[in-house]
């Protein structure tokens, strides 16, 4: 699938600032005054640019809000949702943190939990797709929650917490590359079964259908960055595990942003990856995986 | 859940529709072209037409970028820097013509030979020729010498009809097709439905080919067959079929030669035996005496000797028996195992002979005798490149029509059928005309039919009368010209200089030559008096095409949409086994530049020029434009353009005055006319009374013209004959040993010219081409829906070549001729003869060509295979360089090629490159 | 909206010959020139004559090479288009509702007024289907013609899909595969016609109708010859074959 910057911000931006929202939302952290406005504010931050974000994938963006109709199908719409619910309703927590209103912290509770249900509603809408068998398995939504409650966890400053979660996340990392790399193998389509000529023998593509290149080969079809999978990897496993959670032994600011940036680099990373190492079926009229 | 959107299903498509013609290739599809606004928005095949009934191909689909590229001409252009260097100005259109009246007028008057007027695509031929006639030059053709003449000539010469255009499988009744060697043909749409019909019935389709694509993909059966050897093949069947007794010998013996006798020895050995009153004659079964051959209730003996002289029966048995054809003789060569060969000839006999079929519909034959029913042999073939654009093509056409005689399936139901107005036989045809006189017209037209060498275009001196030295002892029966040989043969004065080339429609600076590279230096190439070699170029094209640098003059063309057009039957008409047809084009919209249609041109100039025909008594034009043309235009008495809807009412078909309102008769019909065949005159044409008379009446004969199929031809053996120094008028020396071979009366084979010499050389690897069924030849790479699909062109490489030299997906492939080299992409393909590499056709582009970036992957990948062919054959150590081409007929040996293949590795720019040319219309933005 | 309908009254469709279609590209041009002015926005194309044309394209022909156990390589054609899913993702995954499967028929359409060019329904769908149209934003699909199939302004013999209507060698076939009796369900019954990646778990509509069995020549009983041309010489043979008339 094609790495569109707008969908690797998108998913990595609004699920850190969502995991952070989670954090704040129950109050594992309870700051207050200007901290309070910093804290919240970067959690509704991250969470509105990777909403934003998304919109550049959009070919008509002024019909966004459309796009909240059809919950009861669709996990995009449901995201849709669940985002603006997130963040509307933690917003008079925010505000209560922020100027020490005191307000009770119930709602910030249910509020954590939307945050949370938000990156599985994001984590669904890829997970769904059985045409992409390396992301059609239950252990995607699992990465996203962990991707999205480490990366809380660090904004959140909680090093012990987020050195946990590292890894975990390290191990759930593992786990996607070792199941997806079989996914496409297990779901057993291949250019025979596309073509229903695997009944007269072994099928190769003689000629494409056009020469010229097209929106499917552009977007479903991305062959380019997979050679360096391996390498990236292992940047991705550096930066966004091993990394951070080596920094979080040490004390203090510094090291939580030296972390948060490490884990974000590496969450990119990851992201990019989770995208252009996922093979569409449709690969298969092609020849192409 | 919520309610479904409404939306509207009954949009009116549009504003109005027109009918009339496609004209992307030579088949000629009816088309409703949908107007909105007063702009083309949508085209769709006309249902009522007899070629397509409705449907489209890939081409006539999107026809609508074809009227809207950015690459049509938009005004006449006029050289004025260095030719080939795209210098141009927009003229006048008064400018243009009275430029080129000024270039023409003087050759008229002194030498109007030094006039070359040939023609590439061009569906007007018996127009473009009638106005060669009457500038007087001999040097007419159209695009047929290149094209296909081998198999229009060995059809006429052996059936008087070929495949193409003349004649078609009874695709409703025939239950095993053979195609030979096609790709596309020019019967394309016709051709996918007959082939639908087959498929839907579950009757049987064998491919011979050495490519496995398309029409041969589908096909049930392939035999791969090594290129060139389908004559042995086919021969081979003819031996099998011998040798079982399976052939319709009531059939031979009625309806072809079979029955004549040949002079065995003597000054006419080897003729057709003839009577006093100089007839041939057979020997009457019932009374063992000589009868004549259309005599009543004759039943000719083909066992007969008569006075020594034995059947042309028994020469062919004789010849085909031979062990030398028997399959496992010929296997090898033909890449066919010989168990295969004979299990095709035993399921050719089966077919024909065990599921032959029988129509009450009675007969009458020529001879007088009825018949109560018409037998069917539902055997049919259909072939065409494949066999005939190889040096032995003619002879190998020859064979494949002899196959179908022996089993009796042409002119058969379930067999193949011909097409008004053929059948017409040699003797039907014209002989070509060529001798010139100053300031006058040719007696007749520049192409026909050779019966003996007393026909060739000939000067007084021995010399070609001929600029492509058609009509020569080097290619006697070149019915269509040599259009391959124009240019090079202009360049080098051989046999003489001439002055101005107009060219219409040939895009023979690419694709359409051998040689192109060298083609493009002969069209620049100065002499020692720094003037050009061939002095001037007037060239009519409708798009900015390679050819447009190389004008002097160019002369703008409408597109099809634009103009009046006639396909005719005096031409190549759209006929049907069944009815006679033709049609029109009509202007559906009008030009939005400043651009002619050239037939209109063309009349235009020969007012200009006071050309006979052309003006009236006082020097006036005859005729307004093409269309005024078309409808008044009078051919022979009764006879024009069109046949329908003639005389003062409008009323007679074929034969009648003309009518004024004719042309929109042709227009409320859907833009063609049928006259349909009477069901007693529907098979056994040649031999069939009510054919014959509804052919004379409809205008296709004068008189009925009930023929012979001529197994062993007369006109070949004269040839052979002069070759063995029989008779008053010689061949070189040179060229005897080449046309005592060539032109045996008798089908034959030989290997093409050079194959052998070749593969010895080092040239092991046979190198075709393929017509995309997508892309009409050059220009369908300015549409910009078609180039999408096919924008680049491969070397397709069978797996044996492609795992010896270890190729991968992405490499490049260095292929070398004895002509020179090119380097190329390549890809893999399994369903491919072992011992060929091809490409698809036309598919490489010049950079700036087309209106297209340069950087278009048709310039910078997309490639030709034209490099690596020569005109020429090399030089066999008598100083002679023979062109490349069919010995009887000329056509070009396109599919000759060898080549030797090496592996490159990656690379993304194919070679040759050549600089852009220069452009003659902006490159072209979005698309309309 | 997006939901899918649990039944549909008709289940409209293509049944495609693989055993008929020579690959010539004219149901693609067909369907391009019918949709460039048909339901919804033109299928636009980006640098149709520069160096890296583009464009969008409801149905495209491939073209596959397959190697049996024994005989030789085949070539075929295959053309790709939407096959109208009875439980198609593509529809499901929909956020706006702008992707629905017709009640009436079971056509899947896209309601391009409502579409927000996500692409997320191209990502659902197995098989290539659908096409993002660069310069309207929206996404663009196979429409079975609805535009034509119901159009009253047609005659009634036209009111089928454009690449149905268009293709030379009739390979492609319209009905209604609910309807046991109607062409395309006996033919795909007759002839085994089949659906893509059942597996996927998106149960086409469309059927592809395989090739049928290639290169086995029938048990042709090879021809006997008349006698023995060698022993009786052509004379022998000349009187065999005569004397059969
Ligand atoms: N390697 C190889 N070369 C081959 C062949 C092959 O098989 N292999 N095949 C050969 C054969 S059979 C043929 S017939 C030739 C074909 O060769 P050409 O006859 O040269 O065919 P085109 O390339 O179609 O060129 C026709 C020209 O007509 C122009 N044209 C198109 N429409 C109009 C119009 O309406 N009016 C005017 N005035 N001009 C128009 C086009 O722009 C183009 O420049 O190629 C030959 N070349
Ligand atoms: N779409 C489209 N249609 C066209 C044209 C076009 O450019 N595009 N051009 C038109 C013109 S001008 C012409 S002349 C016709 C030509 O129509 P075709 O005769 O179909 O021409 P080609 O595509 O050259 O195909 C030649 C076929 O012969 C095969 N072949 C080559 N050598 C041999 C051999 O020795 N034996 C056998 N058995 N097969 C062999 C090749 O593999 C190829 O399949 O098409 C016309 N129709
Ligand atoms: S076969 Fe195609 S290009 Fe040729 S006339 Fe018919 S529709 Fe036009
Ligand atoms: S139009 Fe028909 S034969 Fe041609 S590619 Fe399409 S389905 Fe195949
Ligand atoms: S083929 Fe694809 S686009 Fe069509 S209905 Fe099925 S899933 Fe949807
Ligand atoms: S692209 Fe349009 S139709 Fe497809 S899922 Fe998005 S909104 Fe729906
Ligand atoms: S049914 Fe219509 S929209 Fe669908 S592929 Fe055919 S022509 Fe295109
Ligand atoms: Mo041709």
């Amino acid at each position: 699938m094609h790495p569109a910057p707008s969908v690797i911000i998108f998913s990595v931006f609004s699920g850190m600032g969502f995991g952070l929202l989670a954090f704040l939302g129950a109050g594992v952290v309870t700051p207050s005054g200007w901290a309070a406005f910093l804290w919240w504010g970067l959690g509704y931050g991250l969470a509105v640019v990777g909403l934003l974000a998304s919109t550049f994938h959009l070919g008509n963006p002024q019909r966004a809000l459309l796009a909240f109709t059809q919950w009861r199908s669709s996990w995009l719409s449901r995201e849709a949702w669940a985002s603006v619910a997130t963040l509307l309703l933690l917003a008079p927590v925010a505000l209560s943190d922020w100027l020490a209103l005191g307000w009770p912290r119930g709602i910030g509770f249910i509020g954590a939990v939307l945050a949370l249900g938000t990156v599985f509603t994001t984590s669904m809408i890829y997970t769904q797709i059985k045409a992409v068998p390396r992301w059609h398995h239950p252990v995607t939504p699992l990465m996203f929650m962990v991707f999205s409650l480490t990366g809380g966890a660090i904004l959140a400053g909680q090093h012990l917490l987020a050195a946990v979660l590292c890894v975990a996340l390290g191990a759930v990392l593992l786990a996607v590359y070792r199941i997806g790399d079989g996914q496409f193998a297990r779901a057993g389509q291949t250019m025979g079964t596309a073509t229903g000529l695997d009944r007269i023998g072994e099928v190769a593509v003689f000629e494409q259908a056009h020469t010229a290149g097209n929106y499917l080969l552009r977007e479903m079809i991305y062959v380019v960055g997979r050679k360096h999978a391996t390498k990236l990897r292992r940047i991705a496993f550096a930066l966004a595990v091993v990394l951070p959670a080596l920094l979080l032994l040490g004390h203090g600011l510094p090291f939580v942003v030296l972390a948060a940036i490490s884990h974000l680099t590496g969450a990119l990373a990851a992201r990019w990856l989770f995208f252009a190492e996922a093979e569409h079926v449709v690969g298969l009229y092609y020849g192409k995986r | 859940m919520t309610v479904q959107p409404k939306i509207e299903t009954s949009r009116p498509i549009a504003d109005e529709v027109r009918k009339t013609t496609c004209y992307m290739c030579a088949c000629r599809c009816g088309i409703n072209v949908h107007l909105t606004s007063g702009k083309v928005s949508y085209i769709e095949g006309n249902r009522d037409h007899p070629v397509n009934k409705g449907v489209l191909c890939a081409k006539g689909a999107s026809g609508i970028m074809q009227v809207t590229a950015p690459s049509r001409l938009r005004a006449p252009l006029k050289r004025v820097g260095p030719r080939g260097s795209g210098a141009f100005e927009e003229i006048s259109w008064d400018e243009a013509l009275a430029l080129a009246v000024s270039w023409m007028k003087p050759l008229r008057e002194t030498a109007p030979e030094k006039l070359a007027f040939f023609t590439g695509r061009d569906q007007s031929q018996s127009f473009t020729g009638w106005w060669a006639q009457a500038f007087g030059t001999p040097n007419y053709a159209a695009h047929g010498g290149f094209c296909s003449v081998n198999m229009a000539a060995g059809g006429i010469y052996t059936i008087g009809g070929a495949f193409w255009e003349f004649g078609q499988p009874d695709w409703e009744r025939t239950k095993l097709f053979v195609l030979f060697g096609v790709a596309e043909d020019h019967d394309s749409n016709p051709i996918k439905i007959g082939l639908g019909k087959l498929k839907a019935r579950g009757a049987r389709v064998i491919g011979v080919n050495p490519i496995r694509t398309g029409y041969n993909a589908v096909a049930d059966d392939w035999l791969g067959i090594n290129p060139g050897t389908d004559g042995l093949l086919i021969l081979s069947l003819i031996h099998c079929l011998l040798e079982a007794g399976k052939v319709d010998l009531d059939y031979l013996a009625k309806f072809t030669n079979a029955g004549l006798l040949v002079v065995e020895e003597g000054p006419e050995k080897g003729l057709i035996a003839k009577n006093a009153e100089s007839q041939p004659f057979v020997i009457d079964r019932k009374t063992g005496m000589p009868a004549p051959w259309d005599g009543k209730g004759v039943d000719p003996d083909l066992g007969a000797s008569y006075q020594g002289n034995r059947t042309v029966f028994q020469h062919m048995a004789e010849r085909y028996l031979s062990p030398d054809y028997a399959p496992e003789a010929v296997a090898a060569r033909c890449g066919i195992p010989a168990p295969r060969i004979r299990a095709l000839a035993a399921e050719l006999a089966r077919v024909a002979f065990d599921e032959a079929i029988e129509l009450a519909q009675p007969w009458t034959d020529f001879r007088g005798n009825r018949h109560e029913t018409m037998t069917g042999r539902p055997v049919s073939f259909h072939a065409m490149r494949g066999i005939s654009a190889h040096s032995n093509g003619f002879q190998t056409a020859r064979a494949l029509h002899l196959l179908q005689i022996v089993l009796g399936t042409v002119e058969v139901p379930g067999g193949y059928r011909l097409k008004p107005p053929y059948p017409k036989p040699v003797e039907a045809h014209p002989t070509p005309h060529f001798v010139t006189v100053p300031g006058k017209p040719l007696s007749g037209p520049h192409l026909g039919y050779v019966r003996g060498p007393e026909n060739l275009a000939l000067r007084e001196d021995g010399s070609p009368a001929r600029i492509d030295k058609a009509f020569t002892w080097e290619n006697p029966f070149s019915a269509h010209g040599l259009m391959h040989m124009l240019i090079p043969n202009a360049h080098a004065g051989d046999p003489y200089r001439i002055d101005t080339l107009f060219l219409y429609m040939a895009n023979m600076a690419w694709n359409s030559s051998m040689n192109s590279a060298r083609v493009m230096e002969m069209l620049t190439d100065k002499g020692e008096d720094g003037e050009y070699i061939i002095p001037r170029i007037i060239y009519s094209d409708a798009y900015a095409s390679e050819m447009v640098a190389y004008a002097d003059l160019i002369l703008p063309d409408t597109t099809y949409l634009e103009r009046h057009d006639c396909i005719s039957l005096l031409d190549r008409p759209i006929s049907e086994p069944d009815a006679a047809g033709d049609s029109i084009r009509w202007p559906v919209v009008e030009p939005d530049r400043d651009v002619r249609p050239f037939q209109s041109v063309l009349l235009d100039l020969g007012a200009r020029l006071g050309l006979a025909p052309m003006v009236k008594e006082d020097g006036s034009p005859r005729y307004k434009d093409y269309a005024d043309y078309i409808v008044t235009h009078i051919r022979r008495p009764g006879v024009g353009p069109l046949i329908g809807f003639r005389g003062a009412d409008g009323l007679a078909t074929g034969r009648g005055g003309a009518n004024p309102d004719q042309m929109q008769a042709y227009i409320d019909n859907g833009g063609f006319y049928q006259a349909h065949v009477p069901a007693e005159a529907s098979f056994y044409k040649p031999w069939n009374a009510a054919y014959q008379d509804w052919a004379v009446a409809t205008s296709f004969y004068e008189v009925p013209q009930p023929y012979l199929f001529s197994i062993w031809s007369e006109p070949m053996r004269k040839f052979q004959m002069a070759a063995e120094g029989l008779g008053a008028i010689q061949p070189p020396d040179h060229l005897r040993a080449r046309l005592k071979q060539a032109m045996d009366p008798l089908p034959t084979w030989y290997p093409p010219f050079g194959d052998q010499e070749a593969a010895g050389w080092g040239y092991p690897v046979h190198a075709l081409t393929q017509r995309p069924m997508d892309m009409y030849h050059s220009w369908g790479s300015q549409n910009a829906w078609l180039r999408q699909i096919r924008g680049k062109n491969y070397l397709y490489v069978p797996t044996k070549i492609w795992a010896e030299h270890g190729f991968q997906d992405g490499d490049y492939a260095r292929v070398i001729s004895p002509n020179g080299g090119i380097t190329v992409p390549v890809a893999h393909m399994a369903a491919l003869n072992e011992n060929t590499v091809w490409t698809w056709n036309a598919i490489g582009k010049r950079k700036g060509a087309w209106a297209l970036d340069e950087g278009a992957t048709e310039a910078t990948e997309g490639f030709l295979l034209n490099h690596l062919i020569s005109e020429l054959l090399p030089d066999k150590g008598d100083g002679q360089r023979l062109s490349n081409s069919d010995p009887v007929t000329g056509q070009a040996a396109w599919f000759d090629l060898r080549v030797r293949i090496e592996r490159v590795g990656p690379k993304d720019q194919s070679e040759p490159s050549f600089p852009p040319i220069p452009r003659v219309v902006p490159k072209g933005e979005d698309r309309a | 909206m997006t939901c899918l309908p649990a039944t549909t009254q008709k289940k409209l469709g293509l049944a495609i010959d693989l055993d008929t279609c020579v690959g010539c590209q004219a149901c693609v041009t067909a369907c391009k020139g019918w949709n460039d002015q048909g339901y919804g926005a033109r299928l636009s194309d980006q640098n149709p004559y520069g160096a890296d044309p583009s464009g969008t394209f409801l149905n495209r022909v491939h073209s596959y090479a397959v190697q049996p156990e024994a005989g030789p390589a085949q070539t075929i054609n295959f053309p790709r288009s939407c096959l109208h899913c009875d439980d198609a993702p593509c529809v499901t995954v929909c956020p706006t509702g702008a992707s629905y499967k017709r009640t009436e028929d079971g056509i899947v359409l896209v309601n391009e007024d409502a579409c927000i060019g996500c692409g997320l329904c191209a990502w659902a769908c197995p098989y290539g289907a659908r096409e993002l149209d660069q310069a309207a934003g929206v996404m663009k699909k196979c429409t079975l013609c609805v535009d034509r199939i119901y159009n009253e302004t047609l005659p009634e013999e036209d009111r089928e899909p454009a690449c149905v209507r268009g293709c030379p060698t009739g390979a492609r076939h319209f009905g209604d595969f609910s309807d046991p009796d109607s062409k395309v369900s006996r033919l795909s019954a007759e002839r085994g016609g089949y659906a893509l990646m059942p597996d996927m778990g998106t149960k086409p509509v469309n059927r592809y109708l395989p090739p049928r069995k290639k290169d086995h020549p029938q048990e042709a009983s090879l021809l006997a010859p008349l006698l023995d041309i060698k022993a009786s010489g052509f004379a022998g043979w000349l009187d065999k074959i005569l004397g059969k008339i």
